[in-house]
This record gives structure tokens, C-alpha cells and sequence, in this order.
């Protein structure tokens, strides 16, 4: 395969050149454009015969320098970016960037608005978990969870729709809290999906679970103990998997997390069956959280959405109208923007895949002056090589799929 | 700030850090409830696994690498850890500066998922890891040439990819912009100025500013 690419690009990657003529191991391309790499990533496996001697992913395809674009925007006009990283699971981009702001500027967030934002964190989950397993059942060939959880995912990115005015890329969290309250009749809309859908998952678990097929190509493949997980910097559903019972919510809660009930499911073998049942399950206990967040809600009506200090969330429009300072203080935000205080945060969130970190470094204006973004993925991913070693071809995207890879996350 | 991330108080690990560390450390420091502890360049390896060997401490799990550039410094370029202990249920930050020439000891020994993590570094902002057995680029484009994080890479950078008909390829060509870049200033050249405002009294991370004090 490698003799269709142009030469030049030979030359500046030497993993395509073997030297050694004897090699009883060739060398194949999985990508960039895979239907079961998940995006654009380019594998350079070693292969002997079927099985993988070595797997180096190349990644970086779909970089485009977000925390580099970030040092150039105020704090605000720099949100809609993290919508662009994990664009499976938006909202819980931006809930660890507004976090890392606030925890600098040390401002406090409405309740109610603290209730949303878990609210939505948990319905940007499942959407996140559906997803991945339905795209992991396809990729070792069940075709029917995809098409089934995807009806219902796209019930969830209408539900966007009517918070945000976006789909897909939300920018609604905002820092001090979120944009706008939920529209009227959405509360109950919300309440009528997480009655429906359990039924809906019990099914698709129905139909792979058990499965002679699907157990034969996810059990005992691509295991990672406990030990190897956490070296290899695992976390989240595949940290759970392995049979650490580690989840931000529950640990390092955040949010109104402390005070809802919910459990953290635990795998024990750390296999590509255990990692795909872990999510599975963690989408029941989102829909218990969703349920808890939308009885929290009408104790809070009525309450603002987001913090009054107006040095930090724009006034309303109809206040606007009416009062200078009012428009002022909108002008100011959307020009100058606001200031944050000098110093240095590391902030991580329980994002869908794993923890999701922010390392923001402020120099007291209203730029960012460094803002890293810790991407979950490219732990996952760096494991491909430890994981896929001695299995054959085919178990490569079983894999892959296990380990919920998001490209515009890993390359950032 | 109840709606933050609940980490347990450092003040037990940071004495003890000292101790631990001796003269490894050169300064520790601590704001907004996150300990970060300056290190010497050379020790890093040694510190990384004292502080993950350590029972009292356990930080078994490395989060993250990442560079920061301040051009200004005489060591331009700093190199963060963010370490994580599941057993105590705590962070820490570990730092150290550099240059463009001095390496950094590679802790790929220590923690394997530091290789793609050094290697990111290396590619952003062009720190040197000695003993990374794979320093290649990793975000970049192959063939790609500078630093692209660096504070004196341009934002645009200086190439830009089309397809060449003549070359039937994509070429690179320098970089022609169809307007002027603009990079608008808006910050205030007024704040902190004014007599009697309150923005002249600096604000520290993580404490509410000085209006919300006052009040």
C-alpha cells in the first residue's frame, strides 16, 4: 500500500520504510479515511500474517490549533471552540472551560443554573453514550442498535435545539452560568424521553448482549487491567471498566452532583465487552440523574440562570432598552470583555469519554494567555499499540470502538 | 464557589512534599485551593516517581503535559505536570522551565502515557525531551517546520496548503492573506488609572473582585 503515496511524504514519515529485507511482517494503512476509525486517523499497523505486531496511530489530521485560536479571543468569544472538540458531547466541553473561569474569578453560580447544567451534561451523556455504542456495534457488524438509539439521539439534539438555537454546537453554558432558562413545555418533553427510553436500551442490550457474535468479537479483546489503565492514563467509562470505581461526579463533585443519588458502574475484566456494557449502564444511571434534576427544577422557577454580577453576564435585552448602564455593560462585554484575575487553574469535569481537564493560565487581561485542554481521547488512544498487540486485524476496530475516540478532541 | 470541583485541602501533602523532595524543589506555591510545586529540570524523573511511590501521597496517575511560552523569561518555556492520586483523592502541579536547547529528562520510565504527551510538547513548542524513544511530531503536518504555540509564531502561520494543477499535488505555498489579519485591542488602556477605581487593587484568583468584597 505504501507505494501509492507521494514520495515526499515517505521520506518525512519514516515508519512507512522498512529497511530489512527478510521482514516477514508488511505494513498496512487503516485510514485516514475509515469508515471504522472514527474520524480521520490513519493507523500504520505491522502485521504478520493477521495478527498486529505494532499499531502506530498518526494523529494531528483534524488539528487545528484550538488553544493556540483561544489565546487570541477574550474569554467569551472563546467558548464556541470547545463546542468544536468533542463535538459528540458539546455541552461537557464547555462545562469544564467555564468552570476553569470561574474557579479563577471566583464567582458564584444561580442554583438553578447549576441544576441545568447538570441537566444537560446528563442528556449530552447519553447522546455521547448512543453514539458510541451503537457505532461500536456496527463496527463488529450489528447494524440494528445504531439505526434504533440514533431515532432517539435525534430526539436529543432537537431538545438542543430548543435550549440552545443549535444543535450540535451549543454554547450555552456560559461563564456565571448558562445563556437562557429552558422554553416552556421542554421540562416535560425531557421527562417523556427518560420515560421512554430505558425500554428502548433494554432492547438494544437485547439484542447484543447475549449475542454469540457479538461476545466473540468484544470478550477478552483488548483487555487492560486495573495496573496498566491507570499508567496508561485511563479514565472514564474505560478506567470503570478495569474495575476502578473512579468517576469526577462522585469523587471530585461538582455542580449539584454531591447531592443526587446515582451509582457508578463498575466492569471487571477491562475488556472491549466490559467497556461497551459500562456505557450502556451509565446511560440508566444519567437517566435517574435527569430525572432527579428535572423534579430540583420547579423549586427553582423563576430564578435567574446565571450570575447578576454584569461585569460578567450581559443584561437582559428588554433591561436594555431601558437602562445606560444596562448598555454599557453589555457593550463592554461584547468589546473589551472581562478581565480575569492572574493565575493558573487546572479544571476537570466527568466529560462522556473520561476526565476532561482545562489548564487555563490568566495574565490579568481579557485574553487567555495559555489555555491547554486535556484531552481524554489521546490517552486512550496512545494505548492502541498495548492493546492491539498480538490480536488479529479484526479486532482493531472492535477496539477502536471501545475506547470512544473523538477526533476533534484528540487533535484539538 | 460551592459549584467547583471539591479536591481535599493540601496543606498535609505540601510539608510533607517539601520534606520528600529536599532540594529538588525549589519552590512550592499555592492559589486558588491547587498546589504546584517548582522543580529542578534534571530531577524531574526522580520527583515523578518519588511523588507516585510514596504511600502518602500515591499520585499513580499522570494527567497531563502541556508547555506554556513566556518569551520575556530567560528560560523562555515552562513544562507542566498535572498529577492526580485516586487514593487521596488529589491533584498537584508539577513545573519546571527550560529552553530551547536545554532537554528535559523524558518520564516515560514512569508514567508510558507521557510519551504522546512529551511528544505534543515537543511538536507545539519545540522542548527537547531526552530518553523519549519516539520524538517524532505528532499534531503537526509531516514535514512541517517550527513551532506553532510558541508566542512568536504567527496565528496564521507562514504556509498554506492548495492543489497545484501543474504539480497534480498538494503543494504548499507561503501564506497570502486576502485581508489584513485583525487583531483587535480591545482592552481598556484606562483601568487601574482612574482615582478611586476599584480595579486598581489587583484582584487574586479565585477571591471575588473588590466590588463584591466591599459589599
Amino acid at each position: 500500500m505504501s507505494d501509492v503515496l507521494p514520495i515526499d511524504v515517505k521520506i518525512a514519515d519514516p515508519t512507512l520504510v522498512t529497511d530489512d529485507p527478510n521482514a516477514e511482517s508488511y505494513l498496512i494503512n487503516f485510514g485516514p479515511q475509515h469508515p471504522a476509525a472514527h474520524g480521520v486517523l490513519r493507523l500504520v499497523m505491522e502485521l504478520d500474517g493477521e495478527l498486529i505486531e505494532r499499531c502506530d496511530p498518526h494523529i494531528g489530521l483534524l488539528h487545528r490549533g484550538t488553544e493556540k485560536l483561544i489565546e487570541h479571543k477574550t474569554y467569551l468569544q472563546a467558548l464556541p471552540y470547545m463546542d468544536r472538540l468533542d463535538y459528540c458531547s458539546p455541552m461537557c466541553m464547555e462545562h469544564s472551560y467555564v468552570l476553569a473561569i470561574e474557579k479563577l474569578l471566583g464567582v458564584d453560580v444561580p442554583r438553578r443554573a447549576q441544576i441545568l447544567r447538570v441537566l444537560w451534561a446528563e442528556i449530552t451523556r447519553i447522546s455521547n453514550h448512543i453514539l458510541n455504542t451503537g457505532a461500536h456495534a456496527m463496527d463488529v457488524g450489528a447494524m440494528t442498535p445504531i439505526i434504533w438509539l440514533f431515532a432517539e439521539r435525534e430526539q436529543l439534539y432537537d431538545f438542543s435545539e430548543r435550549v440552545s438555537g443549535a444543535r450540535m454546537h451549543a454554547a450555552w453554558f456560559r461563564p456565571g452560568g448558562v445563556h437562557q432558562d429552558m422554553p416552556a413545555g421542554l421540562a416535560e418533553d425531557i421527562r417523556a424521553f427518560a420515560n421512554r427510553f430505558p425500554k428502548m436500551l433494554d432492547e438494544v442490550q437485547g439484542l447484543v448482549a447475549n449475542n454469540r457474535i457479538f461476545k466473540q468479537r468484544n470478550v477478552d479483546i483488548g483487555v487492560i487491567s486495573a495496573k496498566d489503565a491507570l499508567a496508561w492514563g485511563f479514565t472514564g467509562p474505560c478506567i470503570r471498566a478495569s474495575g476502578i470505581p473512579w468517576d469526577l461526579r462522585k469523587s471530585q463533585p461538582y455542580e449539584i452532583y454531591a447531592e443526587l443519588d446515582f451509582d457508578v458502574p463498575v466492569g471487571k475484566n477491562g475488556d472491549c465487552y466490559d467497556r461497551f456494557m459500562v456505557r450502556i449502564q451509565e446511560m440508566r444511571e444519567s437517566m435517574k440523574i435527569i430525572h432527579q434534576c428535572l423534579d430540583l427544577l420547579p423549586e427553582t422557577e423563576g430564578q435567574p440562570v446565571a450570575s447578576l454580577d454584569r461585569k460578567l453576564v450581559p443584561p437582559s435585552r428588554g433591561e436594555m432598552k431601558r437602562s445606560m448602564e444596562a448598555l454599557i455593560h453589555h457593550f463592554k462585554l461584547y468589546t473589551e470583555g472581562f478581565h480575569v484575575p492572574a493565575g493558573e487553574v487546572y479544571v476537570a469535569t466527568e466529560s462522556p469519554k473520561g476526565e476532561f481537564g482545562i489548564y487555563l493560565v490568566s495574565d490579568g487581561t481579557n485574553k487567555p494567555y495559555r489555555c491547554h485542554v486535556r484531552a481524554t481521547g489521546m490517552a486512550h488512544l496512545q494505548a492502541m499499540d498495548f492493546l492491539c498487540k498480538g490480536h488479529m486485524l479484526a479486532d482493531a476496530p472492535a477496539i477502536l470502538g471501545s475506547l470512544d475516540i473523538v477526533f476533534g478532541e484528540v487533535d484539538r | 464557589m460551592s459549584h467547583l470541583p471539591a479536591i481535599a485541602s493540601h496543606d498535609a501533602i505540601a510539608a510533607q512534599a517539601v520534606a520528600l523532595l529536599g532540594a529538588r524543589l525549589l519552590e512550592q506555591r499555592e492559589a486558588a485551593g491547587e498546589l504546584t510545586l517548582l522543580v529542578a529540570r534534571d530531577s524531574i524523573v526522580e520527583v515523578l516517581a518519588l511523588l507516585r511511590d510514596t504511600p502518602e501521597l500515591a499520585f499513580e496517575q499522570l494527567m497531563d503535559i502541556c508547555g506554556a511560552d513566556y518569551p520575556e523569561r530567560p528560560e523562555r518555556f515552562e513544562v507542566v505536570y498535572h498529577l492526580l492520586s485516586l487514593r487521596h483523592n488529589r491533584r498537584v502541579r508539577v513545573k519546571l522551565s527550560t529552553d530551547d536547547s536545554a532537554p528535559v529528562p523524558s518520564v516515560v520510565s514512569v508514567f508510558p502515557v507521557a510519551g504522546w504527551l512529551e511528544r505534543e510538547t515537543w511538536d507545539c513548542y519545540g522542548v527537547l525531551f531526552a530518553g523519549n524513544p519516539d520524538l517524532r511530531r505528532i499534531l503537526t503536518d509531516y514535514g512541517f517546520e517550527g513551532h506553532p504555540f510558541r508566542k512568536d509564531f504567527p496565528l496564521t502561520g507562514h504556509v498554506e496548503l492548495h492543489y497545484s494543477e501543474e504539480a497534480q499535488a498538494v503543494v504548499y505555498a507561503p501564506v497570502k492573506l486576502k485581508q489584513d489579519f485583525r487583531n483587535f485591542d480591545f482592552l481598556s488602556p484606562w483601568e487601574g488609572m482612574l482615582p478611586g477605581d476599584e480595579k486598581a487593587t489587583p484582584q487574586q484568583p479565585g477571591e471575588p473582585a473588590a466590588v463584591e468584597r466591599a459589599k
